[in-house]
């Protein structure tokens, strides 16, 4: 087919246009900063982790503002996953026999309320709470609302549906059919979709106190701010440590559920 | 009959873990001193926000042309970069092709910890490092990228079919040759499929990249969200909205007509 | 007692499944419906229960119009037909328990089932059945911890849980080796010797047709091409009626029973040289 083949070069040669027009439009103005000196300072300082900031007792030490980052992420993902329940049952298409409308209406919704990025819900919730992390558990509470419930309706629609059939054939009413052969299929990968969100919501959560919504957030850019390298390694190295546990144990959770 | 001869056998260790999960919620809620009432009283400032996100400005739309375009350079140039680098990374941590385990894991363990700061970090430690600016947003979504598509990458290689290699290794070829022929064509396909994954992935991305000053739209966002223009802010998300459906699109017809 | 008046089905895109069938089946026969694939034997089969619905003419079952039935109604007539699939259609991760008494939610309403209220002598039903399948000890099993044989027999026990006196079953043992198939098909004449009820099995093994069933039903592009004793079911007139495609399934059968045996006597040698 020629003009296929055709259609492909034609995309070919576009992609290596853009792309090389992409590389010579950018601003190569910064690469000024990539000085030896600087760098060499910024290497330097970047393995010499300010262990002072660990823990200190003041409530506002790393060991603290971890945990409380963790705890935005617990918090948020918990109100997210029962938030998103009503959600779910009005957008599963299996839920509506005829009145598709309802649940295609419903989808563009929660589409619409899981692109905004969680940063954005955080500067919402700042201005309606007030900043700290109640803001930040919110912004995330939120934004779990639209990921879950296009998620898990999409899996209510692609359960088995033999078993369902049989349910409906010995005389059940639909809310038994739903109850006995369609939620339980569906409560082990709702739950892991759960878990793999809460690992997502703990990284979120790191840079959420970049709008005052609480955690580590606010540190590591102040931090980054006064270039005071020795603390934003200790607190990168908490991040890497906490988030590398959490998706340590949450993983081993998932693969039990399923 | 025995409560444990029913269908409710695991009725007590159900409930038990239901409240202990509601306890550690309640307990999470003191640690960040959760104030529902708070939600209810400043509603009013919800709704003001609403009323500005209902109405974009659809007049700013001709400022927003250039940071687009820049947006749009900035991705494909960082995740072209991401991919190139993190093709050879892959293959030094596969055991396949480098036999010294100790390599692999080294090379495992730095991809793992770049995965793990989130990008919008990764964007505000190279804006402390290089500064404000585009390149510094193409460097973020390079190095975010690098992480994401290495594991891709790597995780493919695991499946291939070990026939090729074998047949290779048989007339004596180098661990090179055995990459680029017998490796490479097998993951070539999926590595396409990532790149396009990846470009989509870092669209969306780079609204917020521009938020700490990574270039691009996000630099916008930024600034009409300090003068609290919310009509100005809801047309920069439909806008990336736009551009991550457009993408989508494109990198469809190309999965299936190209790859 | 079923009967069908002049029922006809034709599908959405213009195919016809059903034409013009009337029928009529008496309490406690035992029937095999057979023909090729696409003749129209699932869709009657699923006719019975409104699993399907029918596009003209009327089911009547015990005096009652299934096809007019609202939904209250259909649910009380659907507890007294138990249906067995060919691919077991159990929820894999229940219980054993849970699967079969699942045959009893007929009877209770929306309320008692949220909160799991099933009735003693429900529990005792799941018991009586699980033993007369000879399953016993798998009340707490995990469903799809099973063999395709004992997934199949508990679908057997789920209807049997529901008392009813029609039993249909869609292929149910096309998905297992001939062995257990046997032991499948001989606990359907036991429900239908022992407990008198009425079976009616599609199945495109003509040999097991013969075997079971009391009558034979024939099919072919969605009407009744042969009805009369499984002894008037002869290779003769089967020819007479499909042409060698009928026995098609036989030869492969009989090929992998033979295989099967084959395979089993090499196991045994094996392990007796060891």
């Amino acid at each position: 087919m020629p003009i296929k083949k055709f259609i492909n070069y034609g995309l070919l040669g576009l992609l290596i246009i853009t792309l090389v027009y992409s590389f010579i439009n950018l601003d190569y103005s910064n690469l000024i900063n990539l000085q030896f000196n600087n760098l060499w300072h910024i290497f330097t300082g970047l393995l010499q982790p300010d262990l002072s900031y660990v823990y200190d007792g003041t409530g506002e030490d790393l060991v603290h503002l971890m945990f409380q980052t963790v705890v935005i992420a617990f918090y948020g993902t918990f109100i997210g996953s029962v938030l998103s329940i009503p959600f779910i049952l009005l957008s599963a298409k299996s839920t509506w026999g005829r009145f598709q409308i309802f649940p295609l209406a419903m989808r563009g919704l929660l589409n619409l309320m899981r692109s905004v990025p969680a940063l954005i819900y955080a500067i919402l919730f700042v201005r309606v709470v007030g900043p700290g992390p109640f803001a930040g558990a919110l912004a995330l509470g939120v934004q779990l609302v639209g990921m879950l419930g296009k998620l898990v309706s999409e899996e209510l629609d692609c359960v088995d549906e033999t078993p369902i059939e049989a349910i409906h054939a010995v005389g059940a009413s639909n809310v038994q059919v739903f109850q006995y052969s369609r939620l339980p299929q569906v409560l082990p990968i709702a739950a892991s979709h759960i878990l793999n969100h809460f690992e997502i919501n703990v990284r979120s959560a790191t840079t959420l106190g970049l709008v005052g919504a609480g955690g580590i957030g606010a540190p590591i850019i102040f931090a980054l701010q006064q270039r005071n390298w020795p603390r934003v390694s200790v607190i990168l190295l908490a991040i890497i440590l906490v988030v590398v546990v959490i998706d340590f144990v949450s993983s081993r959770i998932r693969q039990k559920l399923l | 009959m025995k409560r444990k001869d029913t269908i409710h056998d695991h009725l007590f260790k159900q409930i038990g873990s239901s409240l202990l999960l509601i306890l550690l919620f309640l307990a999470a809620g003191q640690v960040i001193n959760a104030d529902w009432t708070e939600v209810v009283e400043n509603r009013k400032q919800a709704a003001f926000f609403l009323e500005g996100f209902l109405q974009p400005e659809w007049s700013y739309i001709d400022r927003l042309l250039e940071p687009m375009i820049e947006t749009i350079s900035m991705s494909i140039s960082g995740t072209f970069l991401g991919v190139i680098t993190a093709v050879p990374a892959a293959f030094l941590g596969t055991n396949l092709v480098t036999r010294n385990p100790v390599i692999t894991f080294i090379f495992r363990t730095f991809f793992s910890l770049i995965r793990t700061i989130p990008n919008l970090l990764l964007a505000a430690l190279f804006v402390a490092i290089i500064g404000i600016g585009e390149l510094t947003g193409v460097l973020t979504i390079a190095v975010f990228t690098f992480g994401m598509v290495s594991q891709l990458i790597f995780a493919s290689i695991e499946t291939i079919d070990i026939g090729p290699l074998e047949a290779d290794n048989s007339i004596g070829a180098t661990r090179f040759q055995i990459a680029v022929n017998a490796v490479w064509p097998q993951v070539a396909h999926s590595v396409y499929a990532y790149a396009l994954y990846s470009f989509e992935v870092n669209i969306r991305a780079s609204a917020v990249l521009g938020y700490v000053g990574a270039g691009g739209i996000g630099v916008m966002l930024n600034t009409a969200l300090s003068f609290m223009q919310f009509g100005r802010v809801s047309l920069i998300i439909l806008i990336i909205l736009f551009l991550v459906f457009l993408t989508s699109l494109i990198s469809e017809y190309i999965r299936r007509e190209v790859i | 007692m079923i009967e069908l008046k002049n029922v006809s089905k034709t599908f959405p895109n213009g195919v016809v499944g059903l034409n013009n069938i009337n029928l009529t089946i008496e309490q406690g026969e035992f029937i095999c419906i057979i023909g090729l694939s696409g003749a129209g034997k699932s869709t009657l089969l699923r006719s019975l229960n409104r699993l399907n619905d029918v596009s003209e003419g009327e089911i009547i079952i015990n005096g009652e119009s299934i096809t007019h039935a609202n939904s209250k109604e259909l649910r009380r007539m659907r507890r007294n037909i138990g249906m067995i699939f060919q691919q077991f259609n159990l929820v894999r991760k229940n219980t054993v328990q849970r699967n079969v008494i699942s045959g009893r939610l007929g009877y209770y309403n929306n309320w008692q089932t949220l909160l799991g209220l099933f009735s003693k002598e429900d529990y005792q039903r799941t018991e009586d059945a699980l033993e007369k399948v000879g399953l016993s000890d798998k009340l707490k099993v995990r469903s799809d911890s099973l063999s395709g044989g004992q997934q199949q027999r508990v679908s057997i026990a789920r209807t049997i849980v529901q008392e009813a006196d029609i039993i249909l079953a869609d292929e149910p043992v096309s998905a297992l080796d001939p062995v257990t198939s046997e032991t499948v098909m001989n606990d359907f004449k036991r429900l239908n010797e022992e407990l008198k009820k009425t079976i009616i099995i599609n199945i495109h093994s003509v040999e097991l047709a013969r075997r079971y069933a009391s009558r034979i039903i024939g099919m072919r592009h969605g009407e009744i091409v042969f009805d009369g004793l499984a002894s008037e079911a002869t290779d003769q007139k089967l020819n007479e009626i499909y042409g060698k495609a009928i026995f098609e399934n036989e030869i492969q059968d009989s090929r992998e029973a033979l295989e099967a045996e084959i395979e089993h006597r090499l196991q045994q040698d094996v392990s007796t040289e060891l």
